[in-house]
């Protein structure tokens, strides 16, 4: 049943990616400043949002565990940030390809870039700690803690944006502008490769909580030839 | 017993066992005054411009100095196994965790106060200038970093790679505190005191507020597991 | 009279691991009950739960009516590790003067003092602890451990690394402290001493009781007779 989850999201996933690419590349125009390189937004902005979904989410399954004390919660947290992990490693990526050609530069101190370097370090703090940690309860409880803290701290960061000038393009969804700052077609797109993106995330998040349980298993099947 | 309390009586031992041992004391002094002197080397010492930075030199000294103090709070619990003995006593884990900020707290202050002095005395920078709002602002901060020394140490304490992990995961979350601590910092060195500088105090405190309740309420996930 | 240590159908796990299956056991106010086990077995294990020090998942487990990890329970809960549980920074009296005030002991002055008398480390109770011989030590963590008049005593291998003196002394320790009503729960491996002190046995091995009873004449005269009755694994 899972496994088929898995596959249908990946496969629906990867066909709406295939599609929107052919529409990204065939069918919207070039934009009128930027030429060909804005297309980077489909990837960028859609990559930023399902990390930070990712990472909310993760928030939540990490209080659930710590709630229920169900390692299946922290399974899924472990997963999620992980995946979400990848994703702003993508939105740091492409955002510095877009940079190079734009601005001239590869990366610059503006405050949203440097909190979302931030957010990459604290995450990669989370991963990092799990690793350290072989016992499997301890290591939920931990890193839940941790995953608290850490989100909180991303809000803290994001929002002294706010108070630092920035040099970051101004966000372009209606969502967040009321509209107007850019062609529906390309908000469109934008919002169908979002889908894809998350149906892709989550069907990886399916393959590495397998993975994570396994994990436990093997350890737990360990602990008991040593006792 | 009240919790305050019991975190106050915390801190008490520890501090007396550390003005006995002054392990973190001499080492994070001396790593603050060496870094100090190292930066020396980064920008001519005798310009001007030391002030404009100052605020940014400072933070990173205390930054640095506090992982060596907050690396040693909760380390100390392991030798015969005290933390065990004091996480079955009364104490609750929040005022364990509390009074282990409070100790980091006190010994950081006084690390700062050195480095001040050895601060104003190489570069030449009148840090006297408004001694209350400095105060203020060092106290605010290093509240942050003691807190999130404490509650960072406490979850790293089992740990092999105690040392290594604990820096690593502490300086991200820092940095919203860090970047208002410096800007106020520098402001006050500068001698200008701008509206800014409310809004970057209010972020202190914000911080302080929010980890705080975060470390109370987390502290026994965080210890007993 | 209800059991001051009751375990309902307690399971931990590590992980995945199950290191305590379905454990129930009920030790009586006043009874000194022998916690043994082979290493690994989850005699450490269930300690540690009972005082709090380790979350358990599924089942109930009450400490004189009260839960583990609670206020009240720790209160009145004597615990000793495989740590002496004491710093070497600080003397003997600041040690006890320190553990005894944040119990929220009232004028801490007097037990202490008497508390060193009874450990006889009075004429050594101002030198830190860094300096102390291992039976010494030993002693102070002793005195910690019996200081605030716990009610119930967990005690982790506590013959273990003992001088004979220390032995000496924590058996008169266990028996003034039953005298005064305390409940004693014990793990060791000194299968002997143990059946001489304990008035009831349990029995764990895997993270299963394997046993729960009075302490029987059988017992003491043939204590690897335990282990041969009730384990899978028979005997030593």
């Amino acid at each position: 049943m899972r496994e088929k989850l898995v596959y249908i999201l990946a496969i629906v996933g990867a066909v709406l990616l295939a599609w929107n690419l052919y529409g990204i590349f065939t069918v919207l125009p070039d934009e009128a400043a930027q030429g060909a390189i804005y297309r980077i937004i489909f990837i960028h902005v859609p990559a930023a949002i399902t990390a930070f979904t990712g990472f909310f989410i993760a928030l939540v399954l990490s209080a659930m565990y710590l709630k229920t004390g169900d390692l299946r919660y922290d399974s899924a947290a472990a997963s999620v940030t992980e995946v979400s992990f990848v994703f702003a490693c993508v939105n740091v990526a492409t955002g510095s390809i877009w940079a190079r050609i734009i601005w001239g530069i590869w990366w610059t101190w503006d405050p949203r870039l440097t909190s979302m370097f931030v957010c990459l370090l604290i995450y990669f703090g989370y991963l990092m700690l799990r690793k350290a940690i072989d016992e499997p309860t301890q290591r939920g409880r931990l890193s839940a803690a941790l995953s608290i803290f850490g989100f909180v701290d991303v809000i803290i960061v994001w929002k002294s944006i706010q108070w630092w000038r920035t040099q970051h393009p101004s966000p372009v969804l209606s969502i967040r502008t009321g509209g107007g700052n850019i062609d529906p077609a390309m908000e469109h797109m934008i919002y169908r490769d979002l889908l894809a993106f998350l149906l892709i995330a989550a069907a990886i998040v399916l393959v590495r909580m397998r993975q994570e349980m396994i994990e436990r298993e093997i350890d737990s099947l360990r602990r008991l030839a040593h006792a | 017993m009240n919790p305050l309390l019991q975190a106050l009586w915390v801190a008490r031992k520890d501090l007396a066992i550390e003005f006995r041992t002054k392990e973190s004391l001499n080492a994070a002094g001396a790593f603050a005054v060496v870094i100090l002197l190292l930066f020396s080397f980064v920008f001519d010492p005798a310009s001007p411009e030391v002030a404009t930075i100052g605020g940014g030199l400072l933070w990173l000294c205390f930054a640095f100095g506090g992982a060596l103090i907050f690396n040693r709070g909760f380390a100390r619990e392991l030798p015969n196994e005290c933390l065990d003995a004091l996480l079955a006593s009364p104490v609750s884990a929040s005022s364990l965790l509390a009074g282990k900020a409070i100790t980091s707290f006190v010994l950081l202050l006084i690390v700062e106060a050195v480095s001040l002095f050895v601060f104003g005395f190489f570069y030449d920078v009148r840090w006297w200038l408004h001694p209350l709002k400095l105060f203020a602002v060092c106290a605010l901060a290093t509240w942050g970093i003691a807190i999130l020394g404490a509650a960072f140490g406490a979850m790293t304490v089992n740990l092999k790679l105690r040392e290594l992990m604990l820096p690593v995961l502490i300086y991200p979350l820092l940095l919203p505190l860090l970047m208002a601590a410096i800007e106020l910092t520098n402001n006050l060195l500068m001698n200008q005191v701008t509206s800014d500088s409310l809004l970057w105090g209010r972020v202190l405190l914000v911080f302080d507020i929010v980890y705080t309740s975060l470390a109370v309420a987390l502290a026994e996930t965080i210890l007993v597991n | 009279m209800p059991p001051a240590i009751r375990l309902e159908a307690v399971w931990k796990y590590y992980g995945d691991y199950p290191a305590l299956r379905n454990y129930t056991l009920q030790v009586a106010e006043g009874d000194c009950c022998a916690l043994l086990g082979r290493n690994g077995a989850g005699k450490t294990t269930l300690l540690r739960v009972l005082a709090g020090l380790s979350p358990f998942q599924k089942g109930d487990i009450s400490l004189l009516g009260w839960k583990p990890r609670s206020g009240e329970a720790r209160r009145n809960t004597g615990f000793l590790g495989h740590g002496i549980g004491v710093y070497e920074d600080l003397s003997a009296r600041e040690n006890l003067r320190f553990f005894a005030t944040v119990a929220g002991m009232k004028q801490a002055h007097s037990p202490i003092s008497s508390w060193l008398e009874r450990v006889d480390l009075a004429r050594v109770a101002d030198i830190p602890v860094r300096q102390y011989s291992r039976g010494m030590r030993q002693r102070l963590a002793l005195a910690r451990t019996f200081l605030a008049s716990p009610r119930i005593l967990l005690l982790d291998e506590p013959f273990t690394s003992l001088d004979d003196r220390a032995i000496a002394m924590m058996g008169e320790l266990l028996r003034d402290a039953r005298a005064g009503g305390a409940t004693i729960l014990f793990s060791t491996h000194q299968i002997r001493e143990a059946m001489v002190i304990a008035s009831h046995v349990t029995l764990i091995e895997q993270g299963k009781l394997r046993y729960s009873g009075v302490r029987t004449q059988e017992m003491l005269d043939d204590p690897g007779h335990l282990y041969r009755e009730h384990t899978e694994l028979g005997g030593f």
